[in-house]
């Protein structure tokens, strides 16, 4: 497919997302094109709206690239948001028991720990779904809500300072806090929380298409997803290639983590997530699973979340909610993306999931 | 803890059971046409939000039944044209549904009443009675009746098992699906509109916290067939109401109470659903040929 191709029906696939939205924002009573300037016009001044731009864009690339991966092996992770819970939980906890180690080794660990935290609570849907068939759809939503209660009974009972009415843990020990680029940036102040998350987000970016595309890992994985029948024909485990995809996603989303544990709040913080795990799936399904299009369409949410909170203050009615709405009808858009090629043949697209709901 | 074991616990159960239920029994019709209905979250939100709203604008809890009837069947048949007309994944089309009444609610809401996603409470003379609870339960024997013994139910499945087949004899098998999806819409909003005008008096942010998933799964372990998925629906809603009850009474921290009907729902489905057989053409599109 030509690269023009590939780029319109995600481009079309927004448009009408924005069509459908300019509608609703004019029937709530505020001026749609108002409205947009206010999402979008923010994002290109520098330093603060590019800045917090990457800066929001960042989560977005880790649990865009989770849903990726996954969904190349034909899984609809939409546990992310959970993975990143129990992963920022891990993260705080080792910051917060190990302030003393040196940041050459504690910040590592730290990272391991959003790794892993996040890998351990994808990996437990992938061993049900190979194990026991029981589908990851449900399964991944049932993690959210346990990932969100046990981290905030650990939070609330071991780990909050005596006598704090906000959910939060302590802070971590200033070791595990991993540096923000205004430090080393001229011209970007280092009030902006943009961090060395981004350059790792950036780095996954990479790796996630050298395991993809040039590992055989990569390869049996998406065997598995395109044809599961086949690929278990041609000597694949399927089976474990449904508990590796999982659990790489996971530690994909748990990455959130270092972004937000590391290198913006220095805690746990209840409710820290602006939903990002399901504007991954958003973000996957846009950037049509490549880390490449998860990238772009990662910075393209990191804008309209930006662009969102300047809607809650300057327009009359409409609030920043409107950005999930716009999630929402582009994932439909690209879902139904038959819309736009009728006669033009069925070709590349997200393909057929696996497994009964 | 003998005092959690009272008649109230009962009758708790069969409150709580009763969206759960209707949703469930939406996702059948859906479901056994040959549908995926991940979206049962999303239609349950639909409906709960339209009945608060309009009942809190029309005064009476019917009118607003009826609108998040309405808007039920609307959403659905969004669901319905993705996945039938153009094909779409019926996982995806489903999940952007539920996003998208995560984000739909809040946003209205902020413009009708600059809440942060909540409705107004309503007074208790606007909330529904039993009414929702007695519907939910004698549609049980009704969906046997319309599934098994009309023949409406017999093009039903037979859309669902063999598409092809049923379009050979002449039955119309997306017109088959539209229906079946369009009734699960109804069904689910009816359960949401309980949620927030009958157990509760106001809509709040994500107020169905997982049912239309335990929902699916319930389906799942009913084995997609009426009475058995209302035992399965049974055995959630006396686990949320045990997780109720067990909040006073126990010195066991709330966050691992309120966890009980998410870690049931995982054991339900991974223990059980080998036994359980899906509907052969489920999340299937299929083109006639006609």
């Amino acid at each position: 497919m030509s690269i023009f191709r590939r780029l319109l029906f995600p481009l079309l696939a927004v448009l009408a997302a924005f069509v459908v939205g300019g509608i609703l924002v004019a029937l709530i009573g505020d001026d749609p094109i108002e409205t947009y300037q206010l999402l979008l016009g923010s994002a290109v001044s520098w330093p603060d709206g590019i800045g917090y731009t990457l800066f929001y864009a960042t989560p977005l690339i880790f649990t865009g690239l989770a849903v990726a991966v996954a969904l190349r092996a034909g899984l609809l992770n939409i546990g992310a948001e959970g993975q990143l819970y129990a992963a920022a939980f891990v993260t705080a906890w080792a910051g917060i028991t190990f302030p003393h180690l040196s940041p050459w080794l504690l910040i590592p660990l730290a990272c391991l720990g959003a790794v892993g935290g996040g890998a351990a609570w994808g990996a437990v849907p992938g061993v049900l779904k190979a194990r026991f068939g029981a589908h990851e759809v449900i399964t991944t939503i049932m993690m959210n809500f346990i990932a969100v209660a046990l981290a905030g009974y650990y939070t609330q009972y071991h780990y909050k300072k005596p006598g704090d009415p906000i959910l939060q843990t302590v802070e971590i020990g200033t070791n595990a806090r991993v540096a923000r680029l205004g430090r080393y940036l001229p011209g970007l102040p280092e009030r902006i929380p943009l961090n060395v998350g981004f350059l790792l987000a950036l780095a996954a970016c990479l790796g996630v298409y050298l395991f993809l595309w040039k590992t055989k890992w990569g390869y049996a994985l998406r065997a598995t997803g395109a044809n599961p029948r086949a690929a278990q024909y041609g000597g694949i485990s399927t089976g474990k290639q449904v508990v590796t995809a999982m659990a790489v996603s996971g530690g994909l989303a748990g990455m959130v983590a270092i972004n937000e544990v590391l290198g913006y709040r220095y805690r746990y913080y209840d409710g820290f997530s602006a939903g990002y795990g399901f504007t991954g799936i958003a973000v996957a399904l846009l950037g049509r699973n490549h880390p490449a299009g998860v990238l772009a369409a990662a910075l393209f949410f990191g804008a309209l979340l930006r662009g969102g909170l300047f809607v809650d203050i300057f327009t009359e009615h409409v609030s920043k909610d409107l950005v999930q709405v716009l999630q929402a009808v582009i994932i439909l858009f690209v879902a139904a993306e038959e819309l736009f090629r009728r006669g033009a043949g069925r070709f590349g697209g997200i393909g057929r999931l696996r497994g009964k709901v | 803890m003998r005092d959690l074991f009272r008649i109230e616990l009962l009758f708790s159960a069969i409150r709580l059971t009763t969206p759960l239920l209707l949703a469930a029994l939406g996702g059948l019709y859906s479901e056994r046409s040959g549908v995926i209905n991940i979206a049962l979250e999303g239609l349950m939100l639909a409906g709960a939000f339209t009945a608060a709203v309009v009942t809190h604008f029309a005064g009476s809890p019917w009118v607003g039944l009826l609108a998040a009837v309405a808007a039920g069947v609307v959403v659905a048949l969004l669901h319905a044209v993705a996945c039938i007309r153009y094909r779409a994944d019926q996982v995806v089309s489903g999940t952007a549904i539920n996003i998208l009444f995560l984000g739909m609610p809040a946003l209205l809401s902020g413009a009708f009443f600059a809440s942060n996603g909540a409705t107004p409470q309503l007074a208790k003379t606007q909330l529904l009675p039993v009414a929702p609870i007695v519907l939910a339960f004698a549609l049980v024997p009704v969906t046997w009746y319309v599934l098994y013994r009309t023949r409406f139910g017999l093009r039903l499945r037979a859309v669902g098992e063999n598409p092809e087949a049923a379009d050979t004899a002449g039955i119309g098998v997306a017109r088959m699906r539209y229906l079946a999806v369009a009734i699960s819409g109804a069904l689910a909003a009816i359960g949401g509109a309980y949620l927030s005008t009958g157990q509760s008096s106001l809509f709040t942010r994500n107020m169905s916290a997982g049912r239309g998933f335990i929902a699916l799964a319930a389906l799942i372990f009913g084995k997609w067939r009426p009475v058995q998925t209302m035992l399965a629906c049974l055995l959630f809603g006396l686990a949320e109401a045990l997780s109720i009850q067990m909040q006073g009474v126990t010195r066991v921290p709330v966050q691992f109470i309120q966890i009980i009907p998410y870690v049931l729902t995982i054991v339900v489905l991974a223990g059980f659903i080998g036994h359980s057989r899906a509907p052969r053409a489920l999340g299937l599109p299929y083109e006639e040929k006609r």
